[in-house]
């Protein structure tokens, strides 16, 4: 009788088997996702032929028949766009792009504007990154919308006064949507803090009707609200731009949802925290501040980032009460007689910017939502 | 959980202890600071008003609006009807689109969620670019696209002929309407109202079982109205759009603005529904799949029996939510003119500058439709949660 040695008895395993034809390749994948039953072959067949049609109408429409360029130098000629066989008429975003994005903001300044939308685009790309939450973020954000404010207004540093009836387009959009989420995340702390408020009844009734008033009516009565009942609030003289108005309706209007969802985090957080701080001796603050409220905000993250994605969408409200923001600025592009008509061209190009905005906030939100799933 | 948990331990730490008096200065404090900024806004409010010359009350209800009101249900003269029963108008409009769009999202919705989770890989990807493209695109821009796209179709006589009587032009959507004598849709709502409470009546009285509901319910909503076309002679006829000189005559007529309204809310919501119901279904454990299968069941009775009960519980708390947001987004109506709530009563604020009244009107209506609709899914949902026994 030998005794194997540790080299015999090490397991060698057998060479993987190559997968059975037929399970790979093309065909194998045609066959599984598009074949997989007759039911599942008559959709694909049915699918095909629809897409292909409306595919084919659509590039008809959107390329092969489209019209890029219009003779005329001061004021176009948009007869050649009337034609009755003629597609997409996209020489109208060519001579109205800048006014969709900037609006009447004067022309030779427009670079500030853009600038502006740089700056926050840049600001939200630094503020994806988990790595980069901290301190130094905030100072950013800070001199971020302080460099924002100087730029549109101007007045300073040799810039050019602009005053806020003439801003206009994607910046008036992104400073309503992100001042607002900025300036409503404090307010909705205290309220949601106020709704669980164990020791105050007053605070916890004063929060609780707040949120429940809001989120009960539509956000354009909360608009109409501030256009037209706001300045009877005010004592004769004062007097507050429409702008302004607008964003204090929406930061008033995010508060209440953004409450709503940090009070679930506050009430998903275990209790023995709450105790064990309390235990330490910290105060109440120190307690929210160092050991709650982060571990409540985190739990809360995506759904944060699908209200942002809600509140970008909903600024475009605005319109109705007469902010020339994005979507207002689209609609007024076709507004003059020689224009009118391409609604669908100017509408397209409005919901692109939309959509390239808010499809990347979800997309982002998606991945946090798997981070954070993984972190914990 | 957590906050059952810390009450608990409240009363077992501190029994009834009066608060300490800091606590209750601070209290006093709020109070005190809420009142003091209620007071200054009320008097800087009423001052404002006198000096507008703005009476304040809701008197203005009835006095006479000027404005004709392009969609209603009920007769409205310009001139001679009141504020009130416009606004009674535009409480059943937005009523109307609301009800129209929450069918239609949640078949539409429910459709596309299912097509995401189809094996067919065209279908689910078809599927998952329609929801990112309508749910990442402002539902207002959806709705003045569509508005001015209906705006721009051909007049009457050259009106996009759909099929079945239905007719698209720039003056809206023409259907074909049923006619009926006024006994048979009495007949008709008696028995509609007939199955809805008598099944739960003869269950809990221990009469029936409940697989004969169904039978019941569909005798009950056809036989009345059969019996009252026999009684009264009155055979119901098909009324077809026709043209007539510029316009169609017959039918039923759904304006631009109500079109519009209905397509771009159906489009966006439909999104959001057709991924609260695909949420549903994969929150379902693939074991229950598994199981049903084991059991020898089919692939319909495994979605029927098996899937979507347990589905339901979770689809239906967020399909709730869904339906009141489509309540207020109705309320974008006054973007394209269509004469909702808010619409009318935003004409009655620039006329008769009675802004809090207007706001107080708004707010009752909505509060109004979200206990109705949240009752009705609370109801829902107690139907469809688990019974643990």
């Amino acid at each position: 009788m030998t005794i194997p040695t540790p080299a015999e008895l090490t397991f060698v395993p057998l060479p993987a088997e190559p997968a059975p034809r037929g399970a790979r390749g093309p065909v194998a994948w045609l066959r599984r996702n598009l074949f997989g039953s007759w039911f599942s072959g008559i959709v694909t067949v049915l699918m095909v032929l629809a897409l292909g049609r409306a595919a084919a109408a659509f590039l008809d429409w959107a390329v092969v028949d489209a019209i890029w360029t219009l003779p005329g130098n001061a004021i176009a000629d948009t007869q050649a766009c009337r034609a009755p066989e003629v597609g997409a008429c996209w020489a109208l975003i060519r001579e109205k792009y800048r006014f969709i994005l900037f609006g009447i903001y004067p022309y030779a300044e427009q670079w500030r504007p853009a600038l502006c939308v740089a700056i926050f685009v840049g600001i939200y790309l630094a503020s994806a990154n988990r790595r980069w939450w901290d301190r130094r973020l905030l100072a950013a954000w800070v001199a971020a919308l302080v460099a924002i404010g100087v730029l549109m207004h101007g007045g300073v540093l040799g810039l050019r006064t602009v005053p806020e009836d003439q801003w206009g387009g994607l910046p008036v959009t992104l400073i309503l949507s992100t001042c607002g989420i900025v300036m409503a995340f404090p307010l909705a702390i205290v309220v949601a803090l106020g709704r669980i408020s164990r020791t105050s009844p007053v605070l916890r009734l004063v929060s609780t009707l707040y949120v429940e008033i809001i989120r009960g009516i539509p956000l354009i009565s909360v608009l109409f609200m501030a256009s037209v009942m706001f300045p009877l609030f005010l004592p004769e003289g004062v007097t507050v731009s429409k702008l302004l108005r607008a964003q204090i309706g929406i930061v008033l209007f995010i508060a209440a949802y953004l409450a709503e969802t940090i009070r679930g985090g506050l009430q998903a957080v275990d209790a023995g925290q709450s105790e064990a701080a309390h235990a330490l001796g910290l105060s109440y603050w120190q307690k929210m501040a160092l050991v709650v409220l982060p571990q409540a905000l985190t739990l809360v993250l995506p759904p944060i980032v699908s209200l942002c994605i809600a509140f970008f969408k909903a600024t475009s409200l605005v319109t109705i009460i007469g902010i020339f923001d994005l979507l207002n600025a689209g609609q007024r592009s076709v507004g003059e007689p020689a224009w009118q008509g391409f609604g669908t061209e100017a509408y397209l190009f409005v919901a692109l910017i939309y959509f390239c905005f808010c499809f990347s906030m979800s997309r982002y939100g998606l991945s946090l939502e798997r981070r954070l799933k993984r972190s914990r | 959980m957590a906050g059952a948990a810390q009450a608990q331990i409240d009363d077992i730490e501190k029994p009834r202890r009066l608060p300490p008096l800091r606590v209750l200065a601070v209290q006093a404090l709020i109070v005190a600071a809420i009142a003091g900024i209620a007071w200054f806004l009320i008097a800087t409010t009423l001052s404002n008003l006198n000096a507008r010359g703005i009476t304040t009350g809701f008197a203005f209800l009835r006095t006479p609006l000027a404005q004709p009101i392009n969609h209603s249900w009920l007769t409205f003269t310009p001139g001679v009807d009141t504020y009130g029963r416009a606004l009674f108008i535009g409480f059943l409009n937005t009523l109307t689109v609301s009800a129209v769009v929450i069918v239609l999202s949640t078949i539409l919705g429910t459709a596309i969620g299912l097509s995401r989770l189809s094996g067919n890989w065209l279908l689910s990807r078809t599927a998952g670019a329609y929801v990112e493209a309508t749910r990442n695109v402002p539902v207002l821009v959806q709705l003045v696209f569509w508005y001015q796209l209906l705006l721009q179709l051909p007049p009457p006589r050259g009106a996009l002929d759909l099929g079945a009587g239905v007719f698209v032009s720039n003056r809206g959507i023409r259907v074909p309407t049923v006619l009926l004598d006024g006994h048979v849709w009495l007949a008709l709502a008696a028995g509609i109202a007939a199955a809805i409470v008598l099944p739960p009546l003869l269950r809990r009285a221990g009469l029936s079982r409940s697989g004969g509901m169904w039978t019941l319910r569909l005798l009950l909503v056809v036989v009345p109205p059969l019996a009252a076309i026999w009684l009264t002679g009155a055979a119901p006829a098909l009324d077809w759009p026709h043209l007539q000189g510029l316009n169609f005559r017959g039918g039923a007529a759904l304006t631009p603005e109500l079109s519009a309204l209905v397509i771009g809310l159906t489009a966006y919501t439909s999104a959001f529904i057709a991924e609260i119901v695909r949420a549903g279904i994969q929150g379902v454990p693939v074991g229950q799949w598994d199981a049903a299968r084991s059991l020898g069941l089919h692939r319909g009775t495994t979605v029927r029996k098996v899937v979507m009960p347990q589905a339901l519980r979770i689809i239906v708390p967020p399909l709730a939510s869904e339906y009141l947001g489509v309540t207020k987004n109705s309320s974008l109506a006054v973007a394209v003119g269509y004469p909702d709530i808010v619409a009318l009563v935003n004409v009655a604020i620039s006329d008769t500058g009675q802004a809090i009244e207007g706001i107080v009107i708004i707010m009752l209506a909505f509060l109004t439709i979200s206990l109705a609709v949240s009752a009705f899914m609370n109801w829902y949902n107690r139907r469809v949660a688990l019974v643990s026994r």
